[in-house]
């Protein structure tokens, strides 16, 4: 420390009389009339019910990592591929088509928990998810339904590969439909809870949209998983091409209702990097498929398939992009400091209003 | 065992920040936000993983003659924010590990062994309290001092809050505490203090009640805030349809499609 001695500033006469002033004219009147002084520093940054604590956002930001919407990808398309496999089997469709779709299922059943323990950070992490099971948190629901979907999904996928070497027997049988049984509800739960997930939180934009997202997350998995199958060589099967049609359609729609409506919650969904993600992601989910399969109806056969496959590739791309635009729109949504403050969507606040004051570092704190 | 609870009034807060730094010093906190925020003498912004008591300053331009401001003198309210420890605990339904609990003194508790740092309880936090540490990987928030609460004393902030602003007590009696004291300073001209105890939305009160002057969105607390269960029966609802769909729009595209393979 400096043994220099504190300078305090100069009074200043004409401030300290025109003070002196205003002061007595309070105590006769009560109140004053001229403008106030103008303090050193002035204007102050301002906090209010209009202008919220100087615009630091209420609510903490989703801290997951980008495995997180990887996985929403990998396991919706997975849990949709694991229903079209098993309904495949029993109905008796080609049995390519019930491989292959059963492959998508059991590569997204590997690498879901990789991905969610990448997110955790340390492997016995996840074990803490099969501590208890919680049916009020989404999160132990999708916990729970993922190993259940691993398990069986894993079992049907063994017991197909070992009838295929070893020729088909009893047990196999009764293992591989067992299976199958178990990965029609896990694989529904698994392609749509995540939509629950995020929809049962304190994000605006994510809980104002709670009865179209699992819905929409349904279709997104949906429509990546018949792509991935397309792209295997599947693009001419006509119950594929359906139900690419049927999601494709339904992302339209979903496309509609975000675009349509004129809600304050849905702005992360239309503006800035979340927004433009969430229009590419859902052109590439919605009217471009819905276009190449209505286009695919009217070409020849060798055409309509390659129109089929880039349907398929579009689906994919867009289907990833959906669930990467959902996850940043909802970080846009948490900074957002007016919508829990339910202070009107045009207010500023005051570091918006007085962009000279920039300098200051907006405090962040996680 | 009675249930506990802070009462932090700010109309006897000086912004000491005591509190902030007593709770570091018991429960080990690392230092953070030794940098000015620009706004007030705010350093960190608000409540966070390493940031359990956070105070803030509210400043206003000086209204010159009345009550004798200097001129150059902004005025001051300060407020001291914490964990809210809900009633109904967004964080606590949401944990899936079950690290989260109610402790016997009604406080909300992060188990740190138990805790595996999925961050979902920090989207589940109305009052965006709950925070993950990054280096660390784990969730972290105020403990309610259970380890002194456990052998009968007070949270360390209000223990080392000099004024008394940060009330520690029995929550009833803290709750007519509160009115009396609301009665009391409106008497004295303060037509604008209130008391901050949201019983009127979904999470049914809080352990931790404020005495404000005017709107508490000045404060950054939330007029409604609301536990996201609520919204659980819609979402659910939702993706009941969305497997019904899911289930019925498969088994129709595999039926009316013709091609089987020869068994």
């Amino acid at each position: 420390m400096s043994n220099q001695p504190i300078r305090l500033p100069e009074p200043q006469a004409d401030r300290e009389r025109r003070l002196h002033d205003i002061r007595r004219e309070a105590e006769l009147s009560g109140k004053v009339s001229v403008r106030g002084i103008r303090p050193q520093g002035a204007p102050f940054p301002k906090a209010s019910p209009e202008t919220g604590y100087y615009g630091i956002p209420l609510l903490k930001p989703p801290q997951w990592t980008h495995q997180i919407p990887l996985y929403f990808f990998v396991g919706g398309a997975a849990g949709a591929a694991a229903v079209v496999s098993a309904i495949g089997h029993y109905v008796g469709a080609e049995r390519k088509l019930v491989r292959d779709a059963r492959y998508i299922a059991a590569a997204g059943a590997v690498i879901s928990p990789a991905l969610l323990i990448a997110d955790l950070g340390k492997p016995e992490r996840f074990l803490g998810m099969m501590r208890v099971f919680k049916p009020q948190s989404p999160m132990s629901v999708g916990a729970w339904t993922l190993l259940g979907f691993g398990s069986a999904v894993s079992a049907a996928t063994f017991a197909g590969l070992m009838r295929e070497r070893y020729g088909p027997s009893f047990p196999l049988a009764i293992l591989e439909n067992a299976g199958e049984a178990a990965a029609i509800p896990l694989g529904l739960g698994l392609a749509t809870y995540t939509g629950v997930l995020i929809g049962a939180t304190a994000i605006p934009v994510w809980n104002q949209n709670v009865g179209d997202l699992p819905l929409h997350f349904a279709a997104s998995g949906l429509s990546a998983a018949v792509g991935m199958l397309e792209l295997m060589g599947h693009s001419k099967s006509r119950a594929l091409q359906a139900l690419g049609m049927g999601a494709a359609l339904f992302e339209v729609w979903e496309g509609i209702r975000i675009e349509g409506r004129k809600h304050t919650h849905l702005d992360p969904l239309k503006h800035g990097t979340s927004g433009a993600i969430t229009r590419v992601g859902g052109a590439l989910s919605g009217p471009l498929p819905t276009a190449l399969r209505l286009a695919s109806l009217f070409a020849g056969r060798e055409r309509a398939s390659s129109l089929r496959r880039w349907a398929g590739a579009s689906a994919v791309v867009g289907s990833l992009l959906t669930r990467i635009a959902w996850l940043r729109a909802g970080v846009a949504s948490a900074q957002d400091w007016r919508m829990p403050l339910e202070v009107p969507p045009d207010a500023q606040s005051w570091p918006d209003k007085h962009p000279e004051f920039d300098s200051r570092s907006k405090a962040e704190n996680t | 065992m009675s249930t506990t609870a802070f009462l932090t009034d700010s109309t006897l807060c000086i912004g000491c920040k005591a509190c902030e730094v007593a709770c570091k010093e018991w429960n080990h906190v690392g230092e953070d936000g030794l940098e000015w925020s620009g706004y007030s003498y705010d350093n960190t912004g608000a409540v966070g993983a390493s940031t359990w008591r956070h105070v803030k300053f509210v400043e206003e331009p000086p209204t010159p003659g009345i009550g004798g401001n200097a001129g150059d003198q902004a005025s001051w309210v300060f407020s001291s924010d914490v964990c809210k420890h809900c009633e109904v605990a967004g964080c606590l339904e949401a944990c899936p590990t079950g690290a989260i609990v109610r402790t016997e003194f009604g406080g909300v508790f992060v188990q740190p062994d138990v805790c595996n740092g999925c961050a979902y309880c920090v989207v589940a936090c109305p009052f965006g309290v709950v925070a993950k540490n990054r280096e660390d990987g784990r969730a972290f928030k105020c403990t309610f001092c259970y380890d002194r609460q456990k052998v009968g004393l007070e949270p360390a902030c209000a223990k080392a809050c000099p004024t008394e602003s940060i009330k520690f007590g029995e929550i009833n009696q803290l709750r007519a505490e509160a009115q009396q004291r609301v009665q009391v300073l409106q008497d004295r001209g303060m037509d604008d203090a209130t008391f901050y105890d949201p019983t009127h939305t979904s999470v049914q009160g809080t352990h931790a009640m404020f005495i404000l002057r005017g709107d508490p969105r000045t404060y950054n607390l939330p007029p409604n805030p609301e536990v996201p269960t609520t919204y659980l029966r819609k979402g659910w609802t939702s993706a009941a349809l969305a497997a019904g769909l899911l289930l019925g729009g498969t088994l129709l595209a595999f039926l009316t499609d013709g091609a089987r393979d020869a068994q």
